[in-house]
């Protein structure tokens, strides 16, 4: 009998191992056959550790369970889904998961992350075997029908980048994932590489095929050092069973990969700041052009794409790219894996079409705070993304209508706070961050985001507060068009959306303390 | 530089020598080997890349990761970023730093704790998170702080 108690960072983080053991050593006294499978999270973060047990009817999940609540389980008959105060059912009923469409997500938390039988149980590794049959450029066409955009945040067609990789000639092309997951808020790329890396694997593989690269890298941060490990093995064993190395399933396709880790950059998420740190070097950025599709990593031609992107692959080769498309609205198709985050009831992985509002995901599916007290503003697309009030909960979520006012989705976190937050105190670290993070290189985003913070710590205090507002917003423009990245690039978007949306927040400190009286 | 540093120096950067852009993993290495990244070792590194020393050091200087200093017997380091800050990630610092007594980075005088800042660990949905000797840790609250604090004798 299979026992599921998942290895998830978040879980572990939670108690799970603790849990395991505990069930292990239990079952073993009582004499109960059990089998503990260490699986990826379902996503339901509120219910982690999320245990689920499997019966003649499905599996049954009970949470969250902590170690002490194991010996109760057991008198409750858990073993055969018998009734406990934390048993919840068959997760795929709960509204939470049954609300979803989850394409990327689909065996994240059902299978075993390294079981390669596993994988193939649900079709894996049916989108390479298809990528290998009909070829490179057909392949490449049914990605760019497909509609998929970098999942990352920058949104560019992947399609067309690989089209763009694959007509330049080289001796040598390679495949980057990104797997800097840095900005606060998401946390769906270590899902995947802890749940279902070999999803991740497969999509490297057919962005090869269809490419014509034959090395590989993932790029992983350090702060991710589980996601890490299961990726490297992972690879292992896939190259053991000719899933990479030199005659990918058998074909003439030559593919291998290795994973990198990074060492604390937040920069080097950006492709090419993640570049340089590849090849040995401080992360610094890159003047595009040459972009990385024509030079990349050691001057070849690089797909770098993020890991959604990739993993997002399989579906789009099994069920073809039109099947892909016919999700999602305007120019934003397929799903996109929201993550709920922040002070919020019911946080964690939601895959949806495009298209859904952000009040729906807020207060529908989120349930609002988690301190029960009313949302005052919401974060979306990490730490360079706009804070918005309530009055826009109506923007559905997608590329053109978040930037029409003035936010972006980025890599699809939410995070959202209550009404003690202050605006000002977040402003004042959007900059902090920049000036922690900068690469460097350019004056506007190293200056600037240190000028940021002195501006605004001179409003705080009441200095000619018209006067260093209208410097804050010079200098807003001077990083959004001068910069060289999207990290000085967008730092205005916190900023400028926290000044206009909460302007009592950035009332110097004594009348702040005046209107609170 | 010891011997014993000299030695594992050797031994890292043979097991790098085929790899391509190699510097990250050797610095990365060199530091779980040895505890931290002597300046002394850069020089080897440098030799062996056939790069200048102020290129190494460029490099050792960029990535928050790396440093110089050994680290106390204990590391906590607590998540600073907005998901966390949102849950009480900031108050939970403030009192991280004055119960120690320490700033970011830096080591308590009997060499028992450091404290450390990081900006996201992915565990964005059950903040504040943290990681005390490599171990992750969620929801954290004010006494789960001081008895982490207390057995990491701090």
């Amino acid at each position: 009998m299979k026992i599921f108690v998942p290895i998830d960072a978040a879980a572990l983080a939670l108690g799970a191992d603790d849990v395991a053991a505990a069930i292990h050593d239990l079952a073993e006294a009582r004499g109960a056959d059990i089998d503990i499978v260490r699986n990826g999270s379902r996503g339901m973060v509120w219910l982690e550790p999320m245990v689920e047990v499997e019966t003649p009817e499905g599996r049954i999940a009970y949470g969250p369970v902590e170690a002490s609540d194991v010996p109760g389980l057991f008198e409750s008959g858990f073993l055969h889904g018998g009734d406990h105060k934390l048993r919840i059912g068959k997760p795929e009923n709960h509204p939470f998961l049954k609300r979803q469409t989850r394409l990327v997500f689909e065996r994240c938390g059902i299978t075993d992350p390294l079981c390669l039988n596993d994988y193939r149980k649900y079709g894996g590794f049916e989108g390479l075997t298809r990528a290998i049959e009909i070829g490179p450029a057909a392949t490449i066409e049914d990605v760019i029908l497909s509609g998929l955009r970098g999942r990352g945040g920058a949104g560019f067609p992947t399609g067309i980048k690989w089209r763009t990789v694959a007509e330049t000639p080289a001796s040598q092309k390679y495949i980057v994932c990104n797997a800097d997951e840095g900005d606060s808020g998401t946390f769906a790329d270590r899902m995947i590489m802890e749940g279902d890396p070999f999803c991740l694997i497969e999509g490297m593989a057919i962005a090869a095929v269809a490419t014509g690269a034959t090395r590989g890298y993932i790029y992983i941060r350090s702060e991710y050092p589980h996601a890490v490990e299961t990726m490297m093995e992972a690879v292992e064993l896939a190259r053991s069973e000719g899933l990479l190395g030199e005659r990918l399933l058998g074909s003439e396709h030559a593919f291998d990969m290795e994973v990198r880790v990074g060492a604390g950059a937040y920069v080097c998420g950006e492709e090419t700041s993640l570049l340089e740190s590849l090849e040995g070097k401080r992360g610094e950025v890159r003047a595009k052009p040459p972009l990385p599709a024509h030079k990349g990593l050691f001057g070849q031609p690089t797909v770098v794409n993020n890991v959604l992107s990739l993993a997002s692959l399989h579906f789009i080769l099994v069920e073809g790219g039109a099947a892909y498309r016919d999700y999602g609205m305007g120019r934003s198709r397929g799903t996109k894996p929201i993550q709920l985050a922040g002070n919020i009831k019911y946080g964690g992985l939601f895959e949806t079409a495009f298209g859904m509002t952000l009040g729906e995901l807020i207060d529908g599916i989120g349930g609002g705070t988690l301190s029960g007290r009313p949302v005052r503003a919401v974060q979306v697309g990490g730490p360079l993304g706009a804070y918005f009030p309530r009055a826009l909960f109506d923007t559905p979520f997608d590329y053109e209508a978040f930037a029409a006012r003035g936010g972006l989705l980025g890599h699809g976190g939410i995070v959202v706070f209550d009404d003690t937050v202050d605006l000002f105190e977040q402003a004042r670290f959007a900059m902090e961050f920049c000036a922690e993070e900068s690469c460097g290189k350019c004056t506007p985003c190293r200056v600037g985001s240190i000028r940021g913070v002195e501006i605004l710590d001179k409003i705080h205090a009441g200095i000619d507060p018209a006067g260093n507002f209208e410097l804050l917003n010079e200098l807003c423009e001077t990083m959004k068009f001068g910069s060289l990245c999207a990290l000085g690039g967008f730092v205005p978007y916190p900023v400028q959306s926290a000044i206009k949306h909460f302007p009592k927040d950035f009332l110097a400190r004594t009348n702040k303390a005046k209107a609170a009286e | 530089m010891t011997e014993d540093v000299a030695s594992i120096a050797r031994a890292v950067l043979s097991r790098h020598s085929t790899q391509e852009g190699a510097l990250l993993p050797i610095l990365r290495d060199l530091q779980k080997e040895i505890g931290h990244l002597p300046e002394a070792v850069l020089p080897i590194v440098a030799q062996a890349l056939n790069v200048s020393r102020a290129e190494v050091y460029g490099v050792a200087t960029f990535y928050h990761d790396f440093h110089f200093e050994p680290h106390g017997e204990h590391t906590i380091t607590l998540c600073r970023a907005e998901a966390c800050q949102s849950v009480g990630a900031v108050a939970l610092c403030e009192r991280a730093k004055a119960r120690l007594g320490l700033d970011w980075g830096e080591t308590s005088a009997d060499g028992r704790v450091t404290l450390e800042q990081t900006f996201c660990l992915g565990l964005c949905a059950c903040g504040p998170a943290g990681l005390v000797d490599g171990k992750h840790v969620a929801r954290l609250t004010p006494e789960k702080l001081d008895a982490i604090i207390a057995k990491a004798g701090g």
